[in-house]
This record gives structure tokens, C-alpha cells and sequence, in this order.
């Protein structure tokens, strides 16, 4: 099976691709690689372009520049042979409320042209794969929304596509359901496929093999979830216990220079650059009845120290 | 307020049928606490909201919120307190001012006191600038805070928030919760409930919620100091599926 474009071993290569809608620019320039039996995730918020980029890979929008390939061909000129390989699941996946499992599924196997020989066997694994075949018979829209979301992965895996794009699958689902889900991306990963994942949330980061930070159509930031973090170029303290009030006063009502305070809850973080500052910290918070501990950033952090940077730029490890 | 408890609830139930949504659910949040509601789907979480927010009658137990007997006192429990959904309903071909106005009117508030209110909430939500403008044409950020100030404009002494920051992107994210310490410090309790735990990590206590019953109730460093796990994600994982 060829299921890479000779060239780089890709099987979703993005290169250059910009994409507005009127005057509103949605993809300024975006390249992008996804190798079969990898997880690439497309991270940023409403708005980063990340649901144009997915349309404009699956072929169901054309971009103004730059070209997007599916296993090799490209998704602008032959739409029909890249649906023909790819699975797209959309924000708002149309399930059939008033049908059961089963029928939705034979449903999308109709519209895919699945051949009947290879209905039964194919519909089985699925059932199996997703643990919905305790559910074959309930009406989808009796389902809970993890369930519904499996069943939508189910459908759009109908024609064993090599290729899988999924726009923010996992809204809205429990994190005990997420759980699962991603379980099941990386099972479908195992078995060569190539999957680009959009998420807002940045905790969901750390599932993929690789990310791309967006942000107003751009990457800002791009590789192992490990190595994005490490792009943040400050140190963290956090500050916890019951002088926690205490503390936050002491800091913003005696700001250090270039010491920034943000609060989570319970807990304070401190962003700063060096020793002298974390001593100046610590010498400050001596008697406010807080701990002091360094914590390693996270991909959060260094999102929203990318943002902060001048326009352009990509934070490349 | 000093004494009473913003919401407090005991062995507060709610059946469908058979079907218990909500089992004897005991809670205790204090003025100006920043709570965090967590659990599953299907875990009762929006039932018990639903009570609380004297949407749905109890088939038990009893609870008060911002003073007033949940399932008696249901007028005065409505203009108490304030609603926010990720999910906010604005309307989008008003200014920022007309959506403020038109909420705080919704609640019985005089066109002084709107004004009045307006010009305090606007600068505190860095909307000041943008009261002119039409709702549909500002950024998400802008929105959400519009919204969550449509939520405080009859100045609740409780604030339920519904997964208030999905979507939005990390600095708008921070910059949202700085407003809710900035009300939470003025004395509004706040109640949140969401499936990220990333906004769970924001909350001073939070509550777990399986199957009807809240299993687990403690600040996010206690609840991570007791169950080994390294985030709220990890912690809820391993409350959740045990």
C-alpha cells in the first residue's frame, strides 16, 4: 500500500495556504505534515482557522494560494478521489436521531458505496472497536454525548479511510469519554492511519504525537507536546497555601519588574526569568504563610507567551 | 452574609421514577467562594443546578441559595442570581450597551439604575470602548465578557457559570477569570460547572459528582494531594473510574 506521497513520507501535506472570506483573512499561510500512524493536533481557539484548514484538506473548499495533498493528491483538483480515502468528521456530525445504531452506520455505508460483501464483516468491527454493540439497536439520539461521538467516528471510518480529520471531536464529552475516544484515535493510529485532530483545549495537547499552535491563521508554535512546552522561555514558581490572599496582595501591590502574577484557584503562578528574581519572590512571601515551588510550564504557558510576541514569528524547537 | 452559608444544601434529592438524579446531596459554599461543580455526563450535575436555580422542584431534602428556601421562595431566588453559558445568547444586532440594558431590564432594574450600572460594569470589563458598537461584530473574548456582565447586571449575589471560557483562547481565558476573582472578592459566590478541567483548575474548592452523589469535595491541591494525581484531568479520572 502506498499510502504516503513518495516525496517526504507525508500522507497530509499542507504547504502555504492562505484562505479569506471577504476581507477576513482565516489561514495566512500554513504548512503542515502529518506522517500515516501519527496524531497531529491542530491547537487554538475560535477563530485560529483551524476548522478552514480540515475543510480545505478534505476538499470541500478551495484555498486562494497554496496547496493542500492527500496521500499524494491534491484536495482542490481531485476532491473526489481524496474523499474516497479520507474520513472527515465535522463539528456538528449529522446522526440520524430517529435511527438506531446500525442503521445509521448501514446508512453511511449506502452513501460511500461500502460493497455489500464487506458490509457485515466491516460493520462488526466497528461495533466491536467502539463498544457500541451493546447500543446497535438504540436511536442515536437516545445516546449519551460520548456515545454519539463514537458512533460518529464509527460512520466516518465506514469506508476504511487511510486518513482521518476530526474538527474538535471530543466538545462538549466528559473527560471519562474523552478518555476513550483518544484511546481509540491511538488504536486507529497503531494501525497506519494518519489523523489531524483540532481541539481548543490545550490539555488535550499532550494526546497528540505532534501539535500545531494557531492563532489568527498562523502556527505560532509546532512539534512534540514536550518540545512546544519547552519554547516557553521564563521560569514558573507556584504559590500555595492558606496565606494565599496574603501573597497575591503583597505582589501586585509591590510589583517586581518583569514579574508576572496570574491566579489558578487555590494556587498562584509566578512568571520570571531568573534566581535573583525567585529569591526576590520568595524574600517578599517569607512571612505570608505560602509554599514556594518551581513547576515545569505547560503547553498554556507557552501559548500564551507566543501570542504575546510580535506577529510573524514561529517557535520552531 | 457573615453566618450563612451562599449555598447550602442537605441531603437534597431529586427522582425521575425510579430513577434517582440526584442523591441526598449535602454542600456548603460560602460568600465570595469560587466553586467548581464537576462530573460526568449523566453524573447529575445539571439537575442539581437545575434545583438550585429553583428551575425544578426537589423530591427532597432542602436547600437555600442567597438566602431563600429552593422550591419556596422561587421570585426572589430568580432575581439573586445570575446565569452564564458558554452558549450566551446575545443579541447580536444590539450595541453592547442595548444587550446590558435589555438584561438589566429583564431583572426589573429603572433606566437610572441602568445607567448607573452600565457605567460601572463597562470599564471593569474593558468594554467601555466598545459600548457603541454591534454585539455581532466583536471578537469572542468580547462577547463572553459582555455576557458575563449581562449576568451581573442585577447585581446577583450568586453567579452560576456553565463552562464559561470554552473556546476562547488562554489570554482572554486568564483575563475572564481575573473579573470573576475581581466579583468573587466583592462577595458574589460563584458556581461553575464544566467538563475541561483546565477551568476546574481556577476554582478555590471543587465537588465531584458519579452517579448522583459527590464522591469527593476539597480545594484542587488537596483533592490532587490525596488521589496522587497531577492535574484536575488525572484527578477526576481516577475519582471518576474507580
Amino acid at each position: 500500500m502506498n499510502a504516503a506521497d513518495g516525496m517526504s513520507g507525508a500522507a497530509i501535506r499542507v504547504e502555504g495556504l492562505r484562505k479569506s472570506y471577504g476581507g477576513r483573512a482565516a489561514v495566512r499561510g500554513l504548512d503542515l505534515a502529518v506522517a500515516p500512524g501519527r496524531i497531529c493536533g491542530l491547537i487554538g481557539p475560535d477563530g485560529a482557522g483551524k476548522t478552514t484548514t480540515m475543510r480545505i484538506v478534505c476538499g470541500l473548499l478551495r484555498p486562494d494560494a497554496g496547496v493542500a495533498r492527500v496521500l499524494g493528491r491534491d484536495s482542490a483538483r481531485e476532491p473526489r478521489a481524496v474523499r474516497e480515502r479520507l474520513g472527515y468528521m465535522p463539528q456538528r456530525f449529522s446522526l440520524y436521531p430517529d435511527l438506531t445504531v446500525a442503521e445509521n452506520l448501514r446508512f453511511f455505508a449506502d452513501l460511500f458505496g461500502v460493497p455489500a460483501s464487506e458490509r457485515v464483516r466491516r460493520e462488526a468491527e466497528l461495533m466491536e472497536f467502539s463498544r457500541l454493540g451493546p447500543f446497535r439497536q438504540r436511536r442515536a439520539g437516545q445516546l449519551s454525548g460520548g456515545m454519539k461521538q463514537k458512533l460518529a467516528l464509527s460512520c466516518t471510518l465506514i469506508h476504511t479511510p487511510e486518513v482521518l480529520v476530526l474538527d474538535e471531536p471530543t466538545t462538549g464529552v466528559d473527560p471519562v469519554s474523552r478518555r476513550e475516544f483518544w484511546r481509540i484515535l491511538r488504536e486507529l493510529a497503531g494501525r497506519g492511519l494518519a489523523l489531524l485532530v483540532s481541539t481548543p483545549y490545550m490539555d488535550e495537547a499532550g494526546l497528540c504525537d505532534e501539535v500545531v499552535l494557531m492563532h489568527e491563521g498562523r502556527a505560532i508554535a509546532r512539534g512534540t507536546p514536550d518540545e512546544v512546552a519547552a519554547t516557553f522561555p521564563r521560569r514558573l514558581l507556584e504559590v500555595r497555601g492558606a496565606g494565599l490572599p496574603a501573597a497575591l496582595t503583597i505582589l501586585t501591590t509591590s510589583p517586581l519588574p518583569g514579574v508576572k502574577v496570574h491566579r489558578y484557584g487555590d494556587r498562584l503562578h509566578v512568571v520570571h526569568d531568573d534566581a535573583a528574581q525567585a529569591d526576590e519572590v520568595a524574600r517578599l512571601l517569607a512571612n505570608a504563610g505560602v509554599e514556594l515551588h518551581p513547576v515545569a510550564p505547560g503547553i498554556e504557558d507557552a501559548f500564551v507567551e507566543l501570542m504575546a510576541a510580535p506577529a510573524g514569528g514561529e517557535a520552531t524547537p | 452574609m457573615s453566618g450563612e452559608a451562599a449555598v447550602f444544601a442537605r441531603g437534597l434529592t431529586r427522582r425521575f421514577g425510579d430513577f434517582t438524579a440526584v442523591e441526598s446531596l449535602d454542600l456548603e459554599v460560602a460568600g465570595g467562594e469560587i466553586f467548581g461543580f464537576l462530573g460526568a455526563n449523566g453524573a447529575g450535575k445539571t439537575t442539581a443546578i437545575r434545583m438550585l436555580c429553583g428551575l425544578l422542584p426537589p423530591s427532597g431534602g432542602e436547600a437555600r441559595v442567597a438566602g431563600c428556601r429552593v422550591g419556596r421562595d422561587t421570585g426572589a431566588l430568580k432575581r439573586r442570581i445570575g446565569y452564564m453559558s458558554q452558549r450566551f445568547s446575545l443579541y447580536e444586532d444590539l450595541t453592547v450597551l442595548e444587550n446590558l440594558e435589555f438584561f438589566g431590564g429583564v431583572y426589573g432594574l429603572g433606566r437610572a439604575e441602568l445607567a448607573a450600572r452600565a457605567d460601572e460594569l463597562l470599564p471593569r470589563l474593558g468594554l467601555d470602548a466598545e459600548r457603541g458598537r454591534l454585539t455581532g461584530s466583536l471578537p469572542l473574548g468580547y462577547k463572553q465578557r459582555l455576557s458575563l456582565g449581562c449576568a451581573l447586571a442585577h447585581r446577583p449575589r450568586v453567579l452560576f457559570l456553565d463552562e464559561p471560557t470554552g473556546g476562547v483562547d488562554p489570554v482572554a481565558r486568564r483575563g475572564f477569570w481575573d473579573l470573576i476573582y475581581e466579583q468573587a472578592a466583592d462577595g458574589v459566590t460563584v458556581f461553575v460547572t464544566t467538563h475541561y478541567m483546565d477551568e476546574a483548575e481556577y476554582c478555590g474548592r471543587v465537588s465531584i459528582m458519579v452517579q448522583g452523589r459527590v464522591v469527593a469535595l476539597d480545594t484542587p491541591s488537596g483533592l490532587k494531594a490525596r488521589t496522587g494525581g497531577v492535574d484536575m484531568q488525572d484527578v477526576f479520572l481516577r475519582l471518576v473510574d474507580a
